[in-house]
């Protein structure tokens, strides 16, 4: 099965869109970052790390996850429940530039959720979105602020991302399912 | 999951893990400004209560709420019942206005169970007479692996009415199913007959029960469900069997002392020990609506039964 992103392009990927984060806001101030469960919560924190390394700054990062806001929860009653983990955003969101940051952009129902989600803690001044790999076939309109790569896929191929932090490597792969 | 809860027995030892993990991220929401979430929009939850409660039913009542269902409660006093409506009939009526979940309450034990049977909706069992009280033992369970970061290996020890307690029973099932060394304790009017097949240690000692626990969970003198002489006098109770600072000093030095509510201060418990540093009761209220939105959530989803 073919790699598109290995560990480099990842790491490359990420430091442009920490430049590109910086210039857009014209620096730090009002920043935070918050990832979305799974795999885009240490995505969020590699970023942070960036944001840090070039401004000297700590970009306030947090968790979210999504599975309440779900449109799909309780359309079926086959099966169980999706399991549901921590949502951990430390720090108050109102008047705060937020970066929204998940692995893969598809449909845009995840990030539906997470915008619903996200209001319920505040007022932000803004959302931006960061996602590493926009693979097309938007169900809504969404659109992505900072993408790593745009990568067209068929409906019948998943795009699997696999991060150091989680699954001990870092790669993206595009599978036939 | 199964159907409905009425018994700690119908969750396996994953899915009792599973409700656990699942409230440590609803408890989450109870700290956000906005305390709600969506997911159970459009899902009718009816709280029938034929016993008195202020936690229980405030408690379900706050986690449908805090999860977006639309709730209602019958309170027995003000409902048919008093015109002399069986329970089963009460329960068609309602399930004849299609509600997704029934949480019951009742006096006699297995009423949750005779509505499972007749019900399409979701039952769950929020205390029946002497037999199970569930998400009450999930609640403990959830208190203690917070506080102990594990619940297999420590010594739990439970004093007081064993023979009425549906709390006992329940604490018994999920304890000894996670590993938990269960020691109880009580007057021998109060200790049921065969309990030790449960796998729990009885002691009829309260000082040598409480020696070196982990937990201390004190279960309440229920008068309401005392028809004879148990026990000589609450006095005496209270000096053979209460939780009195001197008894919680021979438990482990990072002891914590659980009640279920409501506390009779002074006969089961003392208010310095019930107000004290080792006290988690109220913690167990707070974490009550975590477990209860984790059970309600999990059970709105699909079941083996479908």
């Amino acid at each position: 099965m073919p790699v598109v992103l290995d560990a480099d392009r990842i790491s490359r990927s990420l430091t442009r869109i920490a430049h590109e984060i910086l210039e857009r806001n014209r620096g730090v101030d009002e920043l935070a970052l918050v990832g979305i469960r799974t795999r885009g919560v240490p995505l969020a924190r590699r970023l942070a790390g960036i944001i840090r390394d070039v401004s000297r700054h700590e970009v306030p990062t947090g968790a979210l996850d999504i599975t309440l806001y779900r449109d799909d929860l309780m359309r079926t009653s086959v099966g169980a429940q999706p399991v549901i983990r921590r949502t951990e955003i430390p720090f108050s969101i109102d008047d705060k530039r937020i970066l929204l940051v998940d692995d893969v952009l598809y449909t845009g129902r995840t990030i539906r959720a997470a915008l619903d989600a996200l209001i319920e803690f505040g007022r932000p001044k803004a959302i931006q979105l960061v996602v590493l790999v926009d693979r097309g076939h938007r169900e809504l309109p969404i659109k992505a602020d900072y993408v790593g790569k745009n990568i067209p896929t068929s409906l019948s191929q998943s795009v699997q991302v696999r991060l150091m932090e989680i699954d001990g490597r870092d790669e993206v792969e595009v599978q036939e399912s | 999951m199964k159907k409905d809860l009425l018994s700690i027995d119908d969750l396996t030892t994953e899915e009792i893990h599973l409700v656990l993990d699942t409230a440590e991220a609803m408890r989450e929401i109870g700290q956000r400004p906005i305390k709600k979430v969506p997911t159970l929009r459009g899902k009718t939850i009816v709280n029938l209560f034929y016993e008195p409660s202020t936690r229980t039913r405030t408690s379900f009542e706050i986690a449908e709420k805090r999860l977006s269902a639309d709730t209602l409660n019958i309170a027995v006093a003000a409902s048919s019942v008093l015109k002399g409506e069986t329970l089963a009939d009460t329960a068609l009526n309602i399930e004849a206005m299609a509600p997704d979940m029934i949480v019951v309450r009742h006096a006699s034990s297995g009423a949750g169970h005779l509505l499972s049977r007749i019900c399409r909706s979701r039952v769950i069992n929020a205390g029946d007479g002497m037999h199970e009280h569930p998400t009450q033992a999930l609640l403990d369970a959830f208190t203690i692996r917070e506080h102990k970061q594990r619940i297999a290996g420590l010594k739990v020890t439970i004093v007081g009415d064993l023979l009425h307690s549906r709390v006992l029973r329940s604490n018994v099932l999920l304890l000894t199913r996670l590993g938990a060394d269960v020691c109880v304790s009580g007057p021998p009017t109060f200790v049921p007959a065969g309990i030790e097949r449960f796998g729990v240690r009885v002691s009829p000692r309260v000082d040598e029960a409480v020696a070196g626990a982990d937990v201390i969970m004190m279960l309440r003198i229920q008068q309401e469900r005392l028809h004879g002489a148990f026990i000589p006098s609450l006095r005496e109770y209270f000096t053979t069997f209460g939780m009195t600072a001197a008894r919680v000093a021979l438990a482990k030095p990072d002891v914590i002392i659980m009640h279920p509510g409501p506390m009779n201060r002074g006969v089961e418990i003392a208010s310095e020990v019930a107000d004290g540093p080792y006290s988690v009761i109220l913690e167990q209220v707070a974490n009550g609506v975590a477990v209860r939105m984790a059970v309600l959530y999990l059970l709105a989803g699909g079941s083996e039964a479908d």
